[in-house]
């Protein structure tokens, strides 16, 4: 394997006194799309949370441990989270566009970061929903509010208006949990087109979702990383009798 | 059956008859204002200063001090009042310290007015050494408005969903950028209804001007923050229980436009909040 895009090493979180991730050892590789499954409360996306320290906007929780992006430590008080999180983009759970055209949505990232010039924004915009699939559909509409769109076009959206900052990572948290199976399929394809540019890190609850779309998988339970590997073999021949169980259906 | 119909018709007579006792005393109260207070209004009554020791003339005086003592009680309450909130509500940690502020904060608004008058007698007036002027009025008015304005703010800003502000930070925007950017724009309607509500009560009250800025009788208008003012609460409360033979008239013109002029701003108030209500879409 090359060089890790992330490397966690004794990673540990407590919130309060649960310890919700439990000597957490993982390598993500670059341009795969890495999946993590478990039942739920395992603490899949307490770890996709860690990577761009969404966490630390919960009051009471400790890290321990290491967690490397890029060889960089992104662990502890001196890391820049500003900066981490322009590197680190997340999408979340519901397609969450803010109450703003649907321009405005994707300039939003560039705009914070004090680009002002039109043609730039525009430029950003136009590209950002192309790379999603969405500028055919929405070039006319670029003033419409955002919440107007379907559930999909949204979720999409809210990929265009992170892809418009050039994160290198992308961490999805069930980003399909919401959307009908239809849907489900154009993200999912849309996925497969991004890996090419990005490294891509996804939660899922839907195991055939990660059997059809990522490389590697990570089987969690109960705060621990019990398998992880190439996603084949996790779904063929797991090394672990609770991994076997878990993806044929007999808990979880 | 016939019994449960029986009964769903004697909750709903309760339940009217309730709600008729509530509200006709204050329709009552607004019927008797109207048609005696009506009567007085003229241009003449609104724009010139009392005569004949308060009992002819005008109140406009009064209605000049009320509104310069509503314009000060802003601007020291909204800046201080919505800024403290957004510290509160965005940049605090939950810990002791912060709860303390809270529960001073509940606690203040609990506090009589008389207190607060008493409390910018002795800082403002004497202490401070302001006088009695509407530079101490307004300040002390303020504070009594902070614990309003900083409750609502907080309110209008909670009520702004997480998942936006999650979304901000992890685009990489900065705590003051999300604020800024994605939290007020969302809370400005809930923010401007609390505050009008909060000034349009300040603007009614009498004990906290009472030592600080009211005048009994001032035959021309203030013309800096150091001079005395007179209030339309105040001015209400002398007319009808300081002065001999004020025609009734007088006393109720007089309150009927200290009541209008707080009933417009309750309006303005709630005219805001219904109209970002139907554009709001989260």
């Amino acid at each position: 394997m090359d060089k890790p895009i992330i490397e966690t090493s004794k990673l540990n979180f407590y919130y309060g006194s649960f310890h919700a991730l439990i000597d957490v050892n993982l390598k993500v590789g670059r341009n795969k799309i890495t999946s993590l499954i478990g039942p739920s409360g395992c603490g899949k996306s307490t770890l996709l949370r860690i990577f761009n320290r969404m966490n630390d906007l919960i009051d009471g929780t400790t890290t321990s441990g290491s967690v490397l992006i890029e060889g960089r430590e992104i662990l502890g008080p001196q890391v820049d989270l500003v900066d981490l999180r322009k590197h680190v983009g997340m999408v979340f759970q519901r397609p969450n566009p803010f109450p703003l055209s649907v321009f405005e949505n994707v300039a939003f990232g560039l705009r914070i970061r004090g680009e002002r010039r039109k043609n730039v924004l525009e430029e950003a915009v136009c590209k950002s929903l192309s790379s999603v699939l969405l500028f055919d559909d929405l070039k006319d509409k670029l003033s419409l509010n955002a919440l107007q769109l379907t559930l999909e076009q949204q979720q999409r959206l809210c990929i265009a208006r992170l892809i418009a900052v050039t994160p290198d990572l992308l961490l999805m948290d069930e980003i399909c949990s919401a959307l009908d199976p239809m849907a489900t399929m154009k993200i999912e394809s849309l996925m497969l087109e991004l890996k090419k540019q990005y490294t891509i890190v996804i939660v899922t609850h839907n195991m055939q979702q990660a059997a059809r779309v990522s490389d590697e998988c990570g089987f969690m339970l109960l705060g621990e990383l019990i398998e992880f590997g190439d996603t084949k073999k996790i779904f063929t021949a797991p090394d672990d009798q609770r991994t076997d169980d878990y993806i044929t259906g007999r808990f979880g | 059956m016939i019994d449960s119909k029986l009964k769903e018709k004697a909750a709903f007579a309760i339940l009217l008859a309730a709600t008729i006792i509530v509200i006709a005393p204050v329709a009552l109260i607004l019927a008797i204002i109207l048609i005696n207070g009506l009567p007085a209004l003229s241009f003449e009554f609104l724009f010139s200063i009392p005569r004949d020791g308060m009992r002819g003339g005008g109140i406009f005086p009064a209605l000049v001090g009320t509104f310069y003592l509503i314009v000060g009680t802003a601007l020291f309450a909204i800046p201080f009042g919505i800024l403290a909130a957004i510290y509160l509500n965005e940049y605090a940690q939950r810990n002791r310290l912060t709860r303390a502020i809270e529960l001073a904060i509940i606690n203040l608004s609990g506090v009589p007015s008389i207190v607060y008058g008493l409390f910018g007698l002795s800082l403002f007036v004497e202490f401070l050494g302001f006088g009695a002027s509407i530079l101490a009025g307004s300040l002390t008015l303020a504070i009594m408005t902070l614990p309003v304005i900083i409750t609502a703010t907080r309110e209008a800003l909670s009520a702004v969903p997480r998942s936006f502000r999650e979304v901000s930070f992890s685009l990489g925007a900065s705590r003051w950028q999300t604020v800024r950017g994605v939290v007020l724009p969302n809370a400005i309607p809930g923010i401007l209804t609390g505050t009008i509500l909060g000034l349009s009560r300040a603007a009614g009250e009498t004990a906290p001007i009472l030592f600080t800025v009211a005048a009994f009788y001032l035959p021309k208008l203030p013309t800096s923050v150091y001079d005395q003012a007179m209030a339309l609460p105040y001015h209400i409360y002398v007319l009808s229980t300081q002065v001999p033979n004020v025609s009734v008239k007088v006393q109720y013109g007089t309150v009927l436009v200290l009541v209008g002029m707080i009933f417009i701003l309750n309006i303005v108030a709630s005219y805001i909040r219904s109209y970002f209500r139907k554009k709001k879409t989260w």
